[in-house]
């Protein structure tokens, strides 16, 4: 098969003024800014959304969006990827285990800020964890994420019987200390996460593109989501979390996401860079 | 064909791990173009791949992290578990959203987005594998003008993703050939 190039050698700058036109119309109209997300990630979930509901260019789409929420709805959940897993990347469990708790275990009392929970998995293996070593009683989690829906799942707290194989595996290379099962209820095709886990939790809505700072905090995890936002758009909210940690707190990144590149990296000094754990200078 | 090739992007799984080293050792120490893989394992491994391939190669090899840049005559990894992308202005990106044909990382997803950020200056490359991933890369490549390498499935170890991708190659080349097929192009680009 022959495929020409296209005549027209501005389709990539094209395509990029139609994208950036649909993320104007969606933050005028709905308040949810995209614009400095990490174009390559919107467009790719763009174009997807495009082709399942069959329409023909970005512009067709910006139309729907504006006049009918319930796509808009279906599209916030293609934009906001809310891929999880309990204990994901077991070794930065164990690092936590190693190298952070340490220093909680000195202080009277704790708070804690997961920023993008999505369902609540991280949250609830952060709650065990705290709960094995001992200091969860003194600790309060706060969870936040901008979409509702995906919090009210991490609310709830229940998930799939089937991915208990996967976790109870990245549970026990993280270092866990007891029978995984202990901590959830199963039926016949879903488990429940203990109340006791929950009581400890504050889940709450929270956009970190356009909401302030969230006082006082003694360790920050935000893992995968930065990567969906570009450069500017990650320094201004490492700046936020920098405000909202108290001098020493600990911020902790994904395994792939770094200070590396980032003009906030001398605000912060690493306690582990493999793990991607950092420290709010003093 | 573009005689200005920037970039370079190469997807593969079954049989990769020997064919990689046989397309890049061969590539001369000043190799002018950057380099970007995908290749397909299980989303548990390590950076066992960037450690392999550094015995091979006289190049610079990197694992592809978030934001990074990316430079002439280095090779950047994806990571396991994670799809690689690159922005229009050439900085990497990654995401984890969903597989794509049961892979993350995709090769059509870099091969897409690689194709939007160089365009005609851009080779895309698909070596050995068992499924069909790469093949819309391959497509998007030839549509934004690029340029296409498909291995010859008689040197592949796995067929299927070399056969998937042929119909948008511009040259089909057994695998011992495709390193000095590499050199020779770059080395010809301003006559
Ligand atoms: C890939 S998930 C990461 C979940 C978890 N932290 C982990 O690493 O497994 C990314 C989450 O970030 C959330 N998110 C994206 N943009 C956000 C924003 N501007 N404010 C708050 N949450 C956001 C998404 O809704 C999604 O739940």
């Amino acid at each position: 098969m022959v495929i020409r190039p296209m005549i027209n050698d501005d389709t990539v700058k094209n395509n990029r003024i139609e994208i950036d036109l649909v993320l104007e119309g969606i933050y005028q109209c709905y308040g949810y800014d995209f614009r400095n997300y990490a174009h390559a990630h919107i467009k790719r979930r763009l174009d997807h959304r495009l082709s399942l509901s069959r329409m023909d260019n970005y512009l067709e789409m910006l139309h729907r969006i504006i006049h009918n929420e319930e796509f808009f709805n279906e599209l916030l959940l293609d934009l906001s990827i809310n891929v999880t897993e309990m204990f994901r990347d077991p070794e930065f469990y164990k690092s936590v285990r190693e190298s952070l708790i340490p220093y909680l275990q000195t202080y009277p009392f704790l708070k804690v800020w997961h920023a993008g929970c999505s369902a609540g998995q991280e949250v609830y293996s952060m709650a065990i964890l705290m709960h094995e070593e001992k200091i969860i009683d003194k600790t309060q989690i706060y969870a936040t994420d901008f979409n509702e829906l995906i919090l009210s799942k991490a609310r709830e707290g229940i998930y799939p019987v089937e991915l208990m194989k996967q976790y109870t595996k990245n549970y026990q290379t993280a270092g866990g200390k007891a029978s995984f099962a202990g901590y959830y209820r199963a039926d016949y095709d879903h488990v429940l996460i203990n109340q006791s886990l929950k009581e400890k939790i504050l889940f709450t809505y929270h956009n970190l593109v356009t909401d302030g700072v969230f006082g006082e905090m003694n360790v920050i995890f935000c893992r995968n989501v930065l990567i969906y936002f570009n450069q500017e758009l990650q320094n201004r909210v490492l700046k936020l979390f920098y405000e909202s940690l108290i001098p020493g707190g600990f911020l902790c990144l994904g395994s792939k996401e770094s200070l590396k590149f980032s003009e906030c990296s001398p605000l912060f000094e690493p306690v582990s860079l493999s793990q991607k754990i950092y420290r709010k200078k003093r | 064909m573009s005689s200005n090739f920037k970039a370079i992007v190469i997807g593969t799984s079954t049989g990769g791990l020997s064919a990689l080293p046989a397309v890049l050792s061969p590539l001369m120490e000043d190799f002018p173009l950057t380099i970007l893989i995908v290749q397909h394992l299980s989303a548990h491994s390590d950076d066992f791949m960037v450690r392999h391939l550094r015995k091979f190669c006289d190049l610079e090899v990197l694992g592809a992290e978030d934001k990074m840049d990316t430079r002439a005559g280095c090779i950047y990894i994806a990571p396991p578990n994670y799809h690689l992308m690159v922005e229009e202005e050439g900085t990497l990106a990654l995401s984890i959203s969903p597989p794509v044909h049961f892979s993350r990382p995709s090769i059509d997803v870099l091969f897409e987005t690689a194709a939007d950020a160089w365009q005609e200056q851009l080779i895309g490359i698909i070596l050995t594998g068992a499924n069909s991933d790469g093949t819309s890369g391959v497509k998007k490549i030839k549509e934004r003008g690029g340029h296409v390498l498909v291995q010859d499935i008689a040197t592949a170890e796995a067929e299927t993703m070399p056969a998937s991708a042929s119909e948008f190659a511009d040259m089909i080349l057994p695998l011992d050939q495709i390193g000095n097929y590499l050199n020779n192009l770059v080395q010809n680009k301003t006559s």
